[in-house]
């Protein structure tokens, strides 16, 4: 049965930015991507890092000429993802999706917002 | 709903974290404080210390020329280069652990503290110990520095970081631009307190199969010591120049080397020349080895003139090496990695190495959740292959079954 923990004020989690909290036994990562909130356990899919504590950075992307021909590369605005510190496996914050191989996905928990409060449910 | 009646969390805002906590963690979950673990290779960043080494430097020329040289310009300078961007433009963190608490064992070199507090957070029961910088030592184009560099370094290690604990070990740098001073080394340390046997950077120009390079065979055969070749990346040689991302240097590099060592070791008919020499290869991961069973086979059917010395197929003398696991290389189907294991020669080949606190250091959890293998091959790989082959004791438990780990609470930075 999960147990519902108070994280804190919304308005301490900044968009493009989140707060580690550690709920009885588990870490998790509370994050607020394009206006929404997300929860994610601090256990990365491929060695259990500690994912929710990584660099959040914007999806890199290849831009290609008409030609086909490289013109550059650039971060795109259109996905923010979080890079686990141990070995740099990287996840959008979103959907929790391993960007590389989406068969893995972080452990999601849900996450909801009472006057201004923020709770996670564990 | 009362919002009051639910729990508060502790919230950290920053999210700053403790880096092995995490570690912990995983090993406690599948208790592996009681597997023996052997770490077959694992590195310190030893020009964090280069002032103490140089200290150690018989030439007096080449001691002056580092004494009188800042880190940087010793780095960039007097070192060869090792080019490439390991975090991935900052999202791998992992050198932050290169500088950790001493806590209780206070009196021992920094270096062994930090290396001590790594393996408790691992459960790793003995480490053999690598340097850093000094893996691209090989390609120097001054002989002279090798050596001497390389003696300094064998003989701070051995003095000042191995005695502080008998759960450190290592396997001493050999120069091998130089064969005589590479006996003068096996001389000189064989037999020193932690010194396991002896390594020789991959990265490197000297064909080993050359008749000058005989001695070191023989001495390291008379006293059956293991040789370890390490790997590396070398961004800057002529074909790996080409690629334009560290990725492909990385993932060529490594086991190009590995290969290049091997396929001389085998051809010439060295492990037929001195068979009592255990030869490991060191952090290429595994599937370059059953490419090179599958390529060498096949190549001596059908030009075995060229192989004279050879009395079975090369991939018998293959299977007769070892391999430290790390990178291990996950495949999809566990019967693909199954049966890549076995065209190595099967477990008893592997010797897990965790590789820390390089970017792509493996837990032991990786091999423990081997799903293919039985719990006696992974306790094997995990230490058992290396306790024999090594004749290292049997490790005291870290600490008794059942209770409470030492690690710092999630949460909190490690400063």
């Amino acid at each position: 049965m999960s147990v519902e923990y108070r994280v804190g004020p919304l308005a301490e989690i900044p968009e493009g930015g989140g707060v580690l909290a550690v709920a009885g036994e588990v870490e998790v990562g509370v994050f607020r991507v394009n206006g929404e909130l997300r929860a994610y356990e601090n256990r990365c899919c491929h060695q259990g890092g500690p994912v929710c504590t990584g660099e959040i950075v914007g999806r890199y992307e290849a831009v290609l000429n008409p030609d086909r021909t490289v013109a550059g590369e650039r971060f795109a605005d259109d996905q923010v993802r979080i890079a686990c510190p141990w070995h740099g496996w990287e996840y959008d914050l979103a959907t929790g999706a391993c960007v590389a191989d989406p068969r893995f996905r972080l452990r999601r928990f849900e996450v909801v917002v009472r006057e201004g409060q923020v709770y996670v449910r564990v | 709903m009362k919002d009051e009646g639910a729990p508060q969390a502790r919230v950290i805002p920053d999210r700053s974290f403790n880096f092995l906590a995490n570690a912990r963690r995983e090993v406690e979950r599948r208790g592996l404080d009681e597997v023996p673990v052997v770490d077959c290779d694992c590195h310190l960043y030893e020009t964090t210390a280069l002032p103490e080494i140089v200290r150690y430097i018989d030439n007096p020329n080449v001691r002056r020329s580092f004494e009188r040289s800042s880190l940087g310009m010793a780095m960039h300078a007097l070192l060869p280069g090792n080019l490439g961007d390991r975090t991935v433009s900052g999202r791998i963190k992992t050198d932050l652990d290169m500088h950790l608490p001493t806590g209780d064992r206070a009196g021992i070199h920094p270096l062994a503290a930090g290396l001590l507090h790594s393996m408790d957070q691992m459960a790793i029961d003995y480490s053999i110990l690598f340097p850093t910088p000094m893996l691209t030592l090989g390609t120097h184009p001054q002989p002279e520095v090798e050596v001497e560099l390389a003696r300094a370094y064998n003989r701070w290690l051995v003095r000042d970081v191995l005695v502080a604990s008998p759960r450190i070990r290592t396997m001493a740098y050999l120069p091998l631009s130089n064969p005589e001073a590479s006996v003068d080394f096996i001389e000189e340390f064989a037999g020193a307190p932690g010194v396991l046997g002896f390594m020789v950077t991959a990265v490197r120009y000297q064909p080993i199969h050359e008749n000058r390079f005989v001695k070191v065979f023989a001495a390291l055969d008379e006293r059956s010591l293991p040789l370890a070749f390490h790997s590396g990346p070398n961004w800057s040689d002529r074909p790996f120049e080409q690629l334009n991302r560290f990725l492909s240097a990385h993932a060529l590099g490594f086991p190009f080397y590995a290969m290049l060592q091997l396929t001389n070791l085998v051809v010439n008919g060295l492990p037929e020349r001195f068979p009592n020499v255990r030869f490991i290869f060191m952090e290429a991961g595994q599937a370059w080895v059953p490419f090179l069973v599958a390529r060498l086979d096949n190549e001596y059917r059908q030009r075995s003139s060229e192989a004279p010395l050879l009395r079975r197929l090369p991939s018998a003398y293959i299977q007769e090496m070892f391999f430290t696991t790390q990178p291990f290389e996950p495949l999809d189907d566990p019967e693909h990695m199954r049966t890549m294991i076995e065209m190595m020669g099967g477990p008893s080949r592997l010797l897990y190495s965790s590789d820390y606190p390089h970017q792509d250091f493996d837990l032991p959890t990786m091999i423990w959740d081997l799903p293919f293998l039985s719990e006696e091959a992974r306790r094997d790989i995990l230490g058992g292959n290396a306790m024999r082959l090594f004749g290292l004791p049997a490790p005291e438990r870290k600490r008794p079954a059942g209770a409470a780990p030492a690690a710092a609470p999630p949460g909190t930075r490690t400063e």
